[in-house]
């Protein structure tokens, strides 16, 4: 009977740890081929530093990160504001509606939403495509996870405490500033990093607003890949893994339950 | 004038009257008690008096001034949660200091009152704590300082020590009883419990599906009961159907279909002959005023029945006898084993004679 319990206990072991290995070991090879003396993927030559040297000095890639930076702060923000909002109307209204409009952009397949926008940018706005279509297709579709995180922690809240804030003498708005808000931080900074994350490493939707005079990071990485991998590339992903890998670990300290939602 | 006045109060959910024309007088430095079963709308009043619900008709006046256009916040009434509602990213110190706050209160004034209140909610030591590192009956402590703090009129409990063992929960009651009587200010309190309700309250208010069937001191209610409702509702209680023969001004001459005539003490509310012959009800009598004896104890009694001990239930303090009467009734007495030995005296099968004082029990109106 144990013996049985233990054969089988290994056998997942080793299913588990297969499919970390085909998670992980890409990135791996990614990261350490980063470090590689060799113009090429192919093989491994010896240790350099060589190609975050080159990644410094690469004008146009920095013009890019520097262009990432600013787009994910930027609509993070935003999206941390509007989403924060749409939460506690999501959870004091309970409209079906409400939840089912914020949650669609979620759901949405990015090529869809990022078809979308792009002829709403171009033929209703009349928008000329740039950082601002970027910043505001960003917003769009992560203004839902922010939303989800905040309804969810307040919904794991006993309401009694915010009729207790005004029973105690305080106004909705300071019932707010002194009891909701602490109370949903939290969730509050965890989403905006989530947003972050999702902004700076998005392609489909950034791909299709943004025009011809800006890159992005993740724009910039798939150009050089069309005319040769090097490991430039490697060295630039393995410091937006490191970055991504930060914010989330961040994410997870600030909030324990965020890791619990799909991204 | 009453501090709080509740006047025709009606209070629907869709179609549903969850409070139904209720009024109420609580005077200053009164201990109120709603008592009433599950879902009789106990909580349905607080939340009127606090202000979390608007009265669909009637009025609450509190020291006579109307309070339908104040909101919570600006209403001197403060609430103790069922579930204590203390804030999980404060302090108990700043929990308690929260309404001060509020009221914008100086700092040092904030200071020397939280400090005040802790000592009397006996929390002083555990000031710097959070409400999560705090017992069931320490967090209770903390609803009370901080309702109490700012000194309101009026404080509301929605059956605060519910969530409390048993033994906690007493002693938490003479904590709420000298609390009250330190601080003076009125309580209104809610419960299903009516040993609880008897124990805490100068008054009580028996609530029944919406509206109130009683309001009295616990000692009336429990000896004058006037509605089957309430007499069946607080204690335990025999109840018999009855018919009036005769309603003079000093007793009332009962007929107890299959049993006979018994005599008992005049009608609450009722002057000579104003409760006609024949009139239909019941009469209701508490165990302990029964008196059980195989032939002569009773038999001096003026309303005195023979009948044979069914069940008895042994007690400790005392020993309940169910004895079955001759038209079928069975009669609850409550006998004290003060007396050693006093509970081997009958037993199941005994043929016994059971009788009341002719001022004992009370007909109820139907
Ligand atoms: N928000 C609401 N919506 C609909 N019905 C309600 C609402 N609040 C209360 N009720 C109904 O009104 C009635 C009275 O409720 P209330 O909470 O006042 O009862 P209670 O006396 O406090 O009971 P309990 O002892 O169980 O707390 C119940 O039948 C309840 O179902
Ligand atoms: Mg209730």
């Amino acid at each position: 009977m144990r013996k049985e319990a233990g054969r089988r206990g290994m056998g997942l072991w080793v299913a588990a740890l297969a499919v970390y290995a085909f998670l992980y070991l890409p990135l791996l090879i990614v990261v350490i081929y980063s470090f590689n003396d060799s113009r090429l993927n192919a093989e491994w030559v010896g240790f350099t530093w060589h190609w975050y040297d080159v990644l410094l000095h690469d004008e146009d890639m920095l013009a890019a990160a520097g262009n990432s930076l600013l787009i994910a702060l930027t609509s993070s923000l935003m999206t941390t504001i509007l989403g924060t909002m749409a939460g506690i109307a999501m959870h004091r209204y309970r409209l079906k509606a409400l939840t089912f409009m914020v949650m669609t952009p979620v759901a949405m397949p990015e090529i869809l939403l990022g078809v979308s926008l792009l002829l709403f940018f171009i033929q209703i706005l009349n928008l000329t495509l740039g950082m601002v279509s970027i910043i505001l297709a960003h917003i769009t579709f992560s203004i839902g996870f922010v939303a989800i995180v905040v309804r969810t922690s307040l919904a794991g809240m006993d309401e009694s405490i915010f009729e207790a804030a005004r029973d105690c003498g305080a106004s909705p708005w300071r019932t707010f500033r002194h009891i909701t808000f602490p109370l949903i931080l939290p969730s509050v900074v965890a989403g905006g990093l989530m947003a972050f994350t999702l902004s700076i490493d998005d392609f489909v939707i950034t791909f299709f607003t943004a025009g011809v005079g800006v890159s992005t990071l993740p724009l910039r990485i798939y150009s050089m890949i069309k005319i040769a991998v090097t490991p430039e590339v490697n060295a630039v992903s393995t410091l937006l893994m490191l970055l991504t890998l930060a914010l989330i670990v961040l994410a997870s300290r600030i909030a324990p339950s965020v890791l619990r939602f799909k991204t | 004038m009453a501090l709080l006045e509740i006047k025709n109060v009606t209070r629907r959910f869709g179609d549903f009257a969850a409070v139904d024309n209720v009024s109420l007088s609580i005077e200053a430095g009164e201990f109120f008690t709603l008592l009433g079963p599950s879902g009789c709308g106990k909580t349905t009043i607080l939340r009127m008096i606090a202000g979390f619900y608007l009265p669909d008709s009637g009025q609450i006046l509190l020291d006579g001034k109307d309070l339908a256009d104040t909101p919570p916040e600006k209403r001197p009434v403060r609430t103790v949660f069922q579930s204590y509602a203390l804030f999980p990213h404060m302090t108990v110190a700043q929990n308690i200091a929260f309404p001060l706050k509020m009221a914008r209160c100086a700092p040092q004034d904030i200071q020397k009152r939280t400090r005040e209140t802790l000592e009397q909610v006996r929390l002083a030591d555990k000031a710097e704590h959070y409400p999560n590192e705090l017992s069931g009956g320490q967090q209770q402590r903390v609803a009370l300082g901080r309702a109490l703090v700012s000194h309101p009129r009026l404080l509301l409990l929605d059956e605060p020590l519910a969530a409390l063992d048993a033994k906690l929960r007493e002693e938490m009651q003479l904590e709420l009883i000298s609390l009250q009587r330190e601080v003076g200010v009125t309580f209104v309190f809610v419960t299903h419990a009516q040993d609880e309700a008897l124990a805490l309250s100068h008054r009580i208010a028996v609530m029944n599906r919406g509206r109130v069937e009683q309001v009295d001191e616990p000692s009336k209610l429990y000896g004058f009961p006037q509605s089957r409702f309430v007499a069946d509702f607080i204690g335990h209680i025999n109840m018999m159907d009855a018919q009036v023969i005769e309603a003079a001004h000093g007793h009332t001459r009962l007929a107890i279909p299959g049993l006979g005539e018994i005599t008992a003490p005049p009608v609450a509310g009722v002057t000579a002959g104003g409760l006609a012959s024949g009139a239909k009800g019941a009469f209701a009598i508490r165990p302990e005023q029964v008196r059980i004896g195989i032939h002569g104890e009773a038999a001096e009694l003026k309303n005195h029945f023979p009948g044979e001990v069914r069940n008895l239930l042994y007690r400790g303090d005392v020993t309940v006898y169910k004895v079955h009467l001759a038209n079928g009734l069975m009669v609850e007495a409550l006998l004290p084993n003060s007396a050693p030995g006093r509970a081997e005296i009958f037993e199941v099968g005994d043929t016994v004679s059971i009788g009341w004082r002719h001022d004992a029990g009370v007909f109820l109106h139907a």
